[in-house]
């Protein structure tokens, strides 16, 4: 067995695989109970329609829903988590970065568009592309934040690089709007359309009365980050890097003094994480079609929002969290509306996340993955 | 370095009292604000009600220029924000040569700030604020040269019923004051006709909507309803089509720019298609406004987008009412309590009808218009169809 589960094999695939397909499971299994429960429930009491029919009539779509968008929030808590575990401060900027990364992988496809290019190309290398460019430009960017806006203030109270942080936010939103305004003269950054992306796949699950239709975009988006989460789990836990990243998130001088470049390891820290904010922001512009420079400051915030409720600075933390808060919204927007016929609709689904938030973090102070580790001296 | 900077300032300041010293034999300026918002995803709106307005200044001042008096436009960009458009009410209130002021694009920004204007007696003339409390206040310094919506979403819904044939619908809204207003409205109306309403909705989502967009298609209604702007329906249009919502869109004004067509794309005629009620029709709509859409187009190098000919009639309805005050001075700068009441007595034959103002600043009879998308792209916007046009009174200070 031992032997086994060191096989590089199962410790860098199949586990963070089983792990991601666990904690969607779980958490989907656990909020369908509920919600069903919910729903026996409150029969009587919803006269317009019947609430069990229609709560399972909706139930696949929900969970793909909250499961798409869980795994977005994921991909960019990640970037957050990481941030925290080597630093210690919130980097707010990496809303922006998201932002940033989206903006100019549509940007490209608007640019093969122009050109005529768009429709000869084969769309998963196109959006290979995007993707790619995406987190180039979001990586370079996350480092030179850091390089400009984070290094100088290192030995500085740890609030103050936090208002660093919301004023890059700022500056950012405005450099691309005043980029956008003087390149293009749009504000919106529509995505062009091209490739099956927008067509249904239809999946023939036993045990629903008709099959499950799933846009391609959305299974793109889901493998896509599954890749990546894959692929960083390995990054952080199989490679020199990733150890030497560990090391100085537990304790940099120690980790100074064993020889390890603390600053270049910073600096790669930030590319990763903006890396995958750029990638997470090209995949969001794909899935919801249109893109603006204030359009990463709630999927930001819910991301942040999502590395504490896993317990910041734990990188499995940051996905499940993801996917149980995007989960949350997706319950709430859908069935609030139903369960109290209309007094309380979609509009408070963020209030209801937020809820269940706070009592999770009354209950576990520290996350739910998260360790209560002592300050660090 | 110092010493040269005292120096500069030392300068300035002798030049600044130079010039202030010029003053008396200087032109006498009188400006006209606009406040809409020019930048943001509201923008291609508001940039044209404030180069409509602009337009007006430059052909319209003519009157005022022969006696003596130098017209400036002050634009002021409110961001569709109520706390920008209330600070910038703030200045513009602070600087007297403003007399009149053209604005807003949004209902939400425009109650908030005319609190502003009310206090210091300074008269808006508004090209596009539906919402019907922006006059019910009973304000002596708020008009508006455009309908209301207690009358245009009741005139949605009776499309939607009596035309289209909807037996349900359901209501999205942007948690605005004009959002939400009118769809109140409509689900009043639904009520009434017994058109089921199958959801209320609101939300301030601008890229996500799947969440709302599962629900909606569990309940498939006839008609979905959506009360707020083009650029928050576009996306949700285009991703509510692509999730396989087979019925007819509506909306009201908010919906008319070409930026709808961009962001929702073919979404607009598949299916049910869109059909939209406005206030404020294409230029084409108004047999006087052909020039307008003429000079328009060869200054700013795009065709107008609806507004635009409200933005140039409220200026125009300024221009006028200042000259009338100016007139009655003796040909003396006029104080803004006499322009505020000159606009009151005004009838002016504008481009888009004639204009005047009932006791509470509304016109007394106002077009509405009924409209289906053609377009699939914004380029051939102006290819959408004007299904009816109908006048109504205005309901005064409401029920």
């Amino acid at each position: 067995m031992k032997q086994f589960t060191s096989n590089p094999f199962y410790k860098f695939i199949l586990f963070p695989i089983g792990q991601m397909l666990a904690f969607v499971l779980g958490a989907g299994t656990i909020l369908s109970v509920l919600i069903i429960l919910l729903a026996y429930i409150f029969r009587g009491s919803v006269t317009n329609l019947d609430l069990v029919e229609r709560t399972f009539a909706i139930l696949p779509k929900v969970l793909v829903d909250g499961i798409t968008i869980g795994f977005v929030y994921a991909t960019i808590a990640l970037g957050y988590t990481m941030v925290y575990g080597v630093l210690e401060f919130i980097n707010f900027s990496h809303s922006e970065i998201f932002m940033v990364g989206g903006v100019v992988g549509v940007e490209l496809l608007r640019y093969l568009d122009a050109q005529g290019s768009l429709a000869t190309i084969n769309q998963y290398v196109v959006i290979g592309m995007a993707i790619i460019l995406g987190m180039l430009i979001a990586g370079g960017l996350a480092m030179t934040v850091e390089r400009v806006a984070y290094k100088p203030l290192r030995g500085a109270p740890r609030l103050v690089p936090l208002i660093s942080a919301i004023g890059i936010s700022f500056f950012l939103q405005d450099a691309v709007r005043l980029i956008l305004g003087l390149t293009t003269g749009e504000f919106n950054v529509i995505l062009p359309q091209f490739g099956t992306f927008d067509e249904f796949i239809f999946l023939n699950i036993p045990g629903l009365p008709e099959p499950l239709q799933i846009q391609q975009k959305t299974i793109l988006l889901i493998i896509v980050t599954m890749v990546m989460l894959v692929g960083l789990n390995y990054l952080v836990n199989g490679t020199k890097i990733g150890k030497a990243i560990r090391a100085v998130a537990q304790d940099r001088p120690s980790a100074s003094l064993m020889g390890i470049n603390v600053n270049m390891i910073i600096s790669i820290t930030f590319l990763i994480g903006g890396a995958l904010g750029g990638a997470a922001g090209v995949l969001f512009a794909l899935k919801v079609t249109r893109l603006d420079p204030f359009v990463g400051f709630f999927p930001g915030l819910k991301a942040f929002t999502a590395a504490v409720l896993g317990g910041i600075g734990n990188l499995t933390g940051a996905l499940l969290g993801g996917l149980i808060l995007g989960l949350l919204e997706s319950f709430g927007a859908s069935y609030l509306g139903i369960f109290t016929q209309g007094a309380f609709g979609a509009e408070y689904k963020d209030i209801l996340a937020f809820a269940i938030l706070i009592i999770i973090l009354i209950f576990r102070p520290s996350g739910l993955l998260g360790q209560t580790v002592g300050q660090k001296a | 370095m110092f010493k040269r900077t005292s120096l500069v300032l030392a300068l300035l300041l002798v030049a600044s009292m130079i010039l202030s010293a010029c003053g008396p034999s200087a032109p006498k300026v009188i400006k006209i604000a606009t406040q809409s918002p020019l930048s943001g995803g509201q923008s291609l709106l508001g940039v044209d009600i404030k180069n409509g307005a602009q337009l007006a200044v430059e052909q319209l001042s003519g009157p005022l220029t022969e006696m003596g008096f130098t017209v400036e436009l002050a634009p002021y960009d409110d961001q569709a924000t109520p706390d920008v458009g209330v600070a910038n009410a703030k200045n513009i209130v602070a600087d007297a040569s403003i007399l009149c002021g053209v604005g807003h694009l949004n209902s939400g920004v425009m109650i908030p700030s005319s609190e502003e204007y009310h206090t210091a007696g300074l008269a808006f003339v508004s090209p596009a604020n539906t919402n019907p409390v922006v006059t019910t206040r009973g304000y002596a310094e708020v008009n508006r040269i455009v309908g209301r919506d207690d009358v245009q979403a009741p005139v949605a819904e009776a499309y939607a019923f009596n035309e289209l044939g909807a037996t349900s619908v359901y209501i999205i809204h942007d948690k605005t004051a004009y959002g939400q207003g009118v769809a109140e409205f409509f689900r009043g109306a639904a009520e009434k006709d017994g058109l089921e309403v199958l959801g209320f909705e609101g939300t301030e989502e601008k890229a996500n909507f799947d969440a709302i967009i599962t629900p909606m298609l569990a309940a498939n209604p006839d008609v979905l309803f959506f009360s707020g702007i083009y650029d928050q329906a576009g996306v949700f249009f285009k991703q509510a089509r692509d999730a396989g919502y087979e019925g007819t869109f509506m909306g009201t004004d908010g919906m008319d720019a070409s930026g709808l067509a961009d962001l929702a794309g073919d979404a607009l005629t598949k299916g049910g298609g869109m059909v939209y009620t406005s206030v404020a029709g294409p230029a084409s709509a108004y047999p006087k406004a052909a020039k307008f859409a003429e000079d328009f187009t060869a200054k700013f190098g795009a065709s107008p987008q609806p507004f635009a000919a409200q933005g140039y009639d409220s200026a125009a309805v300024c221009l006028a009412a200042i000259k009338n005050a100016a007139d009655a001075a003796g040909g003396e700068v006029p104080t803004r309590e006499a322009v505020r009441d000159a606009i009151r007595a005004l009838t002016y034959e504008g481009i888009t009808g004639s204009l005047a103002f009932d006791s509470i600043g509304d016109l007394p009879t106002a077009k509405y218009f009924i409209i289906k998308v053609n377009a699939t792209s914004g380029d051939t916007w102006n290819s959408n169809e004007i299904v009816a046009e109908l006048d109504f009174a205005s309901p005064g200070m409401g029920e």
